[in-house]
């Protein structure tokens, strides 16, 4: 029975619930936008890790490496992009 | 009458474009009523309409990519007609914009794009021993989502008019404001579509290369044109999300008043160029790698070597994949970002250099002591070498952010970006078509007038892009339609005009080849024509539709070499019954709606819009529920086919 029991996605069912009501927190307290906004984008990875890992199963496989190279690949590619931009279109105008 | 009004093009009164119309109407009708005439309605809905076989999708992305080849080739051939003497009339400044933005979009996406992945279409699953890819009927609707969108932007000029801000595209010009006409609205839409198929080639081909590969061939083991495709196809997953953002940003402005790329109301014209290019400098290594790969495939093969360093060639193109992703900004340099942030994309831009020079030095090393056949696919990879060397080192020049201010938007960028593109791209996809030839009908094409067709090719690539290296230093800007004949520009516009001439002739040398190989080239070449190393080569010509009798088992990424001198055991097992994947019509019915869809949309026909849409669900509910198992090809047919080849392999 005990290996029949997704324990490992109910808790993570349950950790993605409050992660949900840590972000909604930031709605109905009071606080600076730079603090809200700090815990809707760590949230939010945590969010999509707990995704990745709990629900779409990686690394339940036989090539988790690759899945977990090409994840990182893409996120890496992604602040590439967003830190370039910020680069070219703002920071650039300043220096 | 109003409904129709924004059907018609803007005023022209040009009569070439009234020819073209009825040149078009006239080649159509021409097309329906051969295969009436001809009964081929059936075998060409049943055998290449609806099929999902690599192979037969690979070709039709090819015929496809040498079709739109003359068409951006008759542009090509317009502009340097217009450009060829001083304060020339041929051309006004509107339709001159049409036919270079026409030009560009057409060369790009439905000619190169459709090139390499017609390429790898045919040859990554040959290389890698599989029967097919991950996902055929996926790949069948990739290839009728390019073609819906590669017909809805040449429907452009005759039904409301040709998009004319260029191939960038660049906002504010491409926004309603300065683009009041659906020109615009057809780039979106079309590149979109197109774009979504890409999206889907590129998802499907990186599962077929990590899942699909023959036992024993592990990633170190495959050839090096499977690993060109590789990271081409992770580039495409990672570059064109960009695309199909800023596509869809610019057609709402466009289409329903937002302001992400207006210049008031908090919008950033510039942001879609910042977009363009994080899309559009990865582009140039989608387009470049797989003709890397090509080149690599042809000069081992005929110069009769093993690739002299394939590692250090894996490890150039992952460094080049990363980098690609770090350069976007050399293509604005002059924007107005100050010294920091030029200097930083100017370093990655040269570093990106680094990896390519290592890969000439692997093909020269290669070369190097080899036993060298000049035939028409080396002569192209020969000549590729030293052109391509000079493209490379005017980019380098171009990536020197305060010499670029001289050089942006001139002809000499005309120069570098023809000079990376036709040496390479273009020469690696006819060299590749070449070589690939009798893989896919079974002869050769003539090598006499295929090397005709090289030196119109090469001669006339150099007599038309190297005077414009000079123009362009002497200030002459890009997309002019004409210039005074005290600039003193006139002589090597001339010399430039002479140059597309020949390359004209080179390319219809290229079909004449074919037409006559098709009547007279002797049919029995046999499965190894050139003496080739890699696996795709050791199934028969043309390739049986199961591939392999037998799934090969693969000791080295040049498996076939092994077979043929060292003994190696390519084919254990006996033959067994082959399951394979049923051809459909959905994937042309699901692109059809399509074009519809994006039609609609361009002219704001929301009825359309929504029936079109309701069938697009349809579709995709279809498809969740359709049961289909595949079927099998049975040992015995197996056997039989094989034997008319001479024996299994
Ligand atoms: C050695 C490597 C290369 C370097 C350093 C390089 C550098 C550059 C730079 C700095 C520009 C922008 C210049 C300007 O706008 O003023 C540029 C433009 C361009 N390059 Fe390259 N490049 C390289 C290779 C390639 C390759 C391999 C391709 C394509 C296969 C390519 C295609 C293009 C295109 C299409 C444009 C300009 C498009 C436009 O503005 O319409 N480049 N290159
Ligand atoms: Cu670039």
């Amino acid at each position: 029975m005990k290996e029949l029991f997704p324990l490992k996605q109910v808790n993570g069912y349950i950790f993605s619930l409050l992660l949900t009501v840590v972000a909604l927190s930031v709605y109905f307290f009071d606080m600076s936008f730079a603090m809200g906004l700090t815990i809707l984008v760590v949230t939010a990875f945590i969010q999509a890790g707990v995704q990745l890992v709990v629900f779409m199963h990686a690394g339940e496989s036989e090539d988790k490496g690759g899945i977990y190279v090409h994840t990182i690949y893409g996120v890496v590619l992604a602040l590439l992009t967003i830190l370039g931009s910020l680069l070219a279109m703002i920071w650039g105008y300043m220096f | 009458m109003d409904f129709f009004d924004r059907f018609t093009i803007p005023p022209h009164d040009d009569p070439m474009l009234y020819a073209s119309i009825v040149a078009i109407g006239l080649v159509s009708i021409a097309i329906v009523l051969g295969v009436t005439y001809f009964k081929k309605w059936g075998y060409l809905w049943s055998e290449w309409l609806t099929t999902v076989d690599h192979k037969r999708i690979g070709i039709m992305y090819i015929i496809s990519a040498l079709l739109m080849l003359f068409r951006g080739g008759a542009d090509a051939v317009m502009m340097r007609l217009q450009t060829a003497v001083p304060d020339n009339s041929f051309l006004d400044a509107q339709h001159y914009n049409e036919v270079f933005t026409t030009h560009g979009v057409v060369m790009i996406f439905f000619m190169a794009m459709a090139f390499i992945i017609g390429m790898m279409n045919f040859v990554v699953p040959l290389q890698i021993g599989a029967r097919d890819v991950a996902f055929p009927r996926l790949n069948a609707l990739s290839f009728w989502l390019y073609f819906a969108g590669a017909m809805l932007f040449n429907i452009s000029f005759v039904v409301g008019g040709s998009p004319d801000a260029g191939w960038t595209n660049y906002y504010p010009l491409a926004g309603t404001e300065f683009s009041e006409h659906v020109g615009v609205n057809y780039y979106n839409w079309a590149l979109q579509i197109s774009g979504i198929g890409t999206l889907m080639t590129g998802i499907n081909f990186i599962a077929t290369i990590m899942k699909m590969r023959a036992p024993g061939m592990t990633l170190m083991k495959m050839p090096m044109f499977t690993w060109s495709a590789l990271i081409t196809n992770l580039i495409i997953v990672f570059a064109f999300p960009v695309l199909t953002i800023a596509l869809l940003m610019g057609t709402l402005d466009r289409q329903f008043f937002t302001n992400f790329f207006t210049t008031g109301d908090g919008g950033m014209d510039m942001m879609w160029a910042n977009l363009f290019w994080i899309w559009g400098h990865p582009e140039v290594y989608i387009l470049i790698l797989p003709a890397f790969g090509i080149y690599s495939q042809i000069i081992a093969t005929f110069s009769q070597r093993n690739l002299y360093g394939y590692k250090s060639m894996v490890a150039s193109m992952v460094i080049i994949s990363l980098l690609s992703f770090m350069v976007w900004v050399h293509h604005f340099f002059t924007m107005g970002q100050g010294a920091v942030a030029n200097s930083i994309f100017s370093i990655t831009t040269m570093a990106i250099a680094v990896p390519t020079g290592i890969k000439i030095f692997n093909w020269l090393l290669t070369m190097w002591k080899g036993k060298i056949r000049f035939t028409t696919p080396m002569m192209y990879s020969v000549a590729f070498i030293p052109l391509f060397t000079i493209g490379g080192v005017t980019g380098v020049m171009l990536a020197i952010a305060s010499a670029d201010y001289q050089y942006h938007n001139t002809m000499f960028l005309v120069a570098h970006f023809h000079n990376v593109i036709i040496p390479g791209v273009v020469f690696a996809m006819i060299a590749g078509l070449i070589y690939y030839w009798p893989k896919m009908f079974g002869f050769l094409l003539n090598e006499r007038i295929g090397k005709w067709a090289f030196w119109n090719i090469v001669i006339g690539f150099c007599l038309s892009f190297f005077p414009m290296y000079i123009t362009g230093l002497n200030g002459q800007a890009r997309r002019m339609y004409t210039y005074s004949e005290a600039s003193g520009f006139g002589p090597l516009s001339m010399v430039s005009f002479f140059g597309a001439l020949l390359l004209a002739i080179g390319f219809v040398l290229i079909v004449y080849n074919v037409y006559y190989s098709f009547r007279y080239a002797p049919r029995n070449v046999g499965d190894d024509p050139w003496n080739a190393r890699s696996l795709e080569w050791a199934t028969h010509n043309p390739v049986p539709e199961y591939n392999f009798a037998i799934t090969p088992n693969v000791n080295s990424s040049e498996a076939f070499w092994d077979y043929k001198k060292n003994g190696h055991d390519l084919f254990k097992g006996e033959i067994k019954d082959i399951h394979m994947p049923n051809n459909s019509g959905w994937s042309i019915i699901f692109a059809g709606i399509f074009f519809v869809f994006a039609f609609c949309f361009v002219f704001h026909v929301w009825v359309g819009v929504i029936i079109a849409f309701a069938g697009i669900i349809g579709c995709l509910l279809y498809r969740s529920f359709e049961k289909d198992d595949g079927h099998h090809i049975h040992k015995e047919e197996i056997e039989e086919t094989e034997k008319k080849f001479g024996g299994a392999k």
